[in-house]
């Protein structure tokens, strides 16, 4: 198999699942779910943009997206830079999808949660979230053919968006408003032909996660409320960020596709 | 336990489809594209005329079909079809019908037609569907077609949100019961789809325009778009997806 080969990612990644030319800029791009989103949109045709605060990840990353055939530049950036961030996107060239990917959780119970926790939270889940989307929807809607051409911003949240969990208060109200202003930038962008959406994963097998769930106790209380009875997968995330940003789902805008096993649905 | 994706997603190779009204609209339509994205697909519906159609055009494409007349609310013929083309991977239930009308109009006869077919047949089918599943061991697939209208509510549409919410009830319970056995449960929920349905009841532009103007994307969905959606619902890219609705509704839920 050809590095091109490769890069055209399955063997018959169907046409309308794919977006060929489209430049897509992905947040927390190093590693866990980033990094695979990254690798099946280069896959599925996107040129990508690679942004993290570790060089050596991003790095790491695009080598593998290029081994395959595809193209990635890297982008060294703390998303709660705010001028820093608005600086790198509004450079680029183009911009056709950005996900909305970095974030984090510090759990513990709700009397425990430190000022500062609480103001690392917001400010990256949630500040950094809309600033980076801001600037993204900006940047999009400067191409002067943007509602022909279609724009997308996924953001990624959580089944934590939806449903409230022990020692997750900080984390839940971060992307319960995340959740939240997807809808209302879905319903005020539409009108311009970009359309917003985010996917809510359950716990999904990362560094982040793994780092988390450090104890058989939690690990029996996570899989005990999935109903798939395991984790997902970054690869089953970052499927449904390629569904999302495919022509295919040309008129799913405001929603929240969800990757949980059957979690929210009990 | 749901097993894992697999990385060449959105493909349908090597699985046989059922889908319900496939004669027409939205179902002809899932038919079509779960074809061309591999599957070998089972065509419903009451009339064969339609369904000699839509095979003819999933054969044009290079697809897969077989046409079997059934009437879905006829549980002994389901079985017996089910049985039939067993072992089956993917069930589509989509045959559905709407009857708009003033909450104080709708007749007991409009509702026993809304519930019987909407809930009562889906729920049955759902159910032989599944049974047949566990029996041949398929880690299958179960996909209703809901609405936008299982979300929210709308005028002259009483009888029609209750059906629609009861199948996304139906969804979750099922998702979650049958998860341990390896068979994922979703729906899909479109806005109004531009459909011989719809034709049919949006007839003036006045109530047409009315319906565009509360789509935030500022159009009807086209079967086609709903299609794509339950070939990723029904694909491996989709495996850890269960319980859940595919809202595709140009936005009309999120305001």
């Amino acid at each position: 198999m050809t590095p091109e080969d490769r890069a055209a990612g399955s063997p018959a990644l169907p046409a309308l699942f794919r977006i060929d030319g489209q430049v897509v800029l992905v947040t927390g791009a190093g590693r866990g779910i980033g990094a695979e989103i990254a690798l099946q949109l280069a896959r599925a045709g996107g040129e990508l943009v690679l942004v993290s605060r570790t060089a050596s990840e991003l790095r790491e990353v695009a080598a593998r997206i290029e081994s395959e055939g595809g193209r990635a530049h890297v982008r060294v950036c703390d998303v709660t830079d705010s001028a820093r961030v608005r600086a790198v996107i509004e450079d680029l060239p183009c911009l056709d999808v950005v996900v909305n990917n970095a974030g984090n959780n510090i759990p513990e119970p709700f009397v425990e949660v430190s000022e500062a926790h609480l103001d690392a939270l917001l400010d990256l889940n949630t500040r950094a979230v809309f600033v980076v989307a801001q600037a993204a929807v900006r940047k999009m809607l400067r191409h002067p053919d943007r509602a022909a051409r279609g724009g997308t911003v996924i953001n990624i949240s959580s089944q934590m968006g939806h449903v409230g969990s022990p020692n997750r208060t900080v984390y839940c109200m971060t992307k319960h408003a995340v959740e939240g202003l997807t809808r209302a930038m879905a319903v005020e962008l539409a009108p311009r032909g970009i359309r917003v959406n985010s996917i809510g994963p359950t716990f999904v097998d990362t560094p982040l996660v793994r780092r988390i769930v450090d104890t058989p106790e939690k690990s029996r209380f996570i899989l005990s409320n999935i109903p798939a009875g395991r984790l997902a997968s970054v690869t089953e995330v970052a499927a449904a960020a390629v569904y999302l940003a495919s022509p295919a789902a040309a008129m799913v805008t405001g929603t929240c596709l969800r990757v949980d096993g059957g979690w929210t649905a009990q | 336990m749901l097993s894992p994706g697999a990385a060449s997603g959105f493909r349908l190779d090597g699985r046989t489809a059922l889908v319900t009204g496939a004669g027409s609209g939205t179902g002809r339509a899932i038919a079509l594209e779960l074809a061309r994205a591999g599957a070998r697909v089972v065509l419903v519906a009451r009339t064969r005329a339609s369904l000699e159609e839509a095979a003819a055009a999933i054969e044009a494409a290079g697809g897969r079909a077989l046409v079997r007349r059934c009437d879905v609310t006829d549980t002994q013929a389901l079985h017996a079809l089910l049985a039939e083309v067993a072992p089956l991977h993917i069930f589509v239930n989509n045959a559905g019908t709407n009857i708009p009308r003033g909450f104080t109009e709708v007749t007991d006869a409009d509702l026993d037609t809304l519930l019987g077919l909407n809930l009562r047949a889906c729920f049955l089918a759902g159910q032989a569907a599944a049974a047949g599943m566990l029996r041949h061991g398929v880690a299958g697939v179960i996909l209703n077609v809901t609405s936008q209208m299982g979300h929210v509510g709308a005028p002259e549409r009483t009888a029609y949100c209750m059906t629609k919410h009861g199948l996304e009830g139906l969804t979750k319970a099922m998702a979650v019961e049958l998860a341990p056995r390896g068979i994922r449960v979703n729906s899909i929920a479109p806005t109004f789809v531009d459909t011989p349905l719809i034709r049919r009841i949006a007839v003036e532009p006045r109530v047409r325009d009315a319906l565009v103007a509360r789509i935030p994307l500022g159009r009807m969905a086209s079967e086609r778009e709903v299609a794509l959606a339950a070939v990723y619902l029904c694909s491996g890219a989709a495996a850890m997806v269960t319980g859940t609705s595919l809202l595709v509704d140009g936005g009309w839920t999120a305001q």
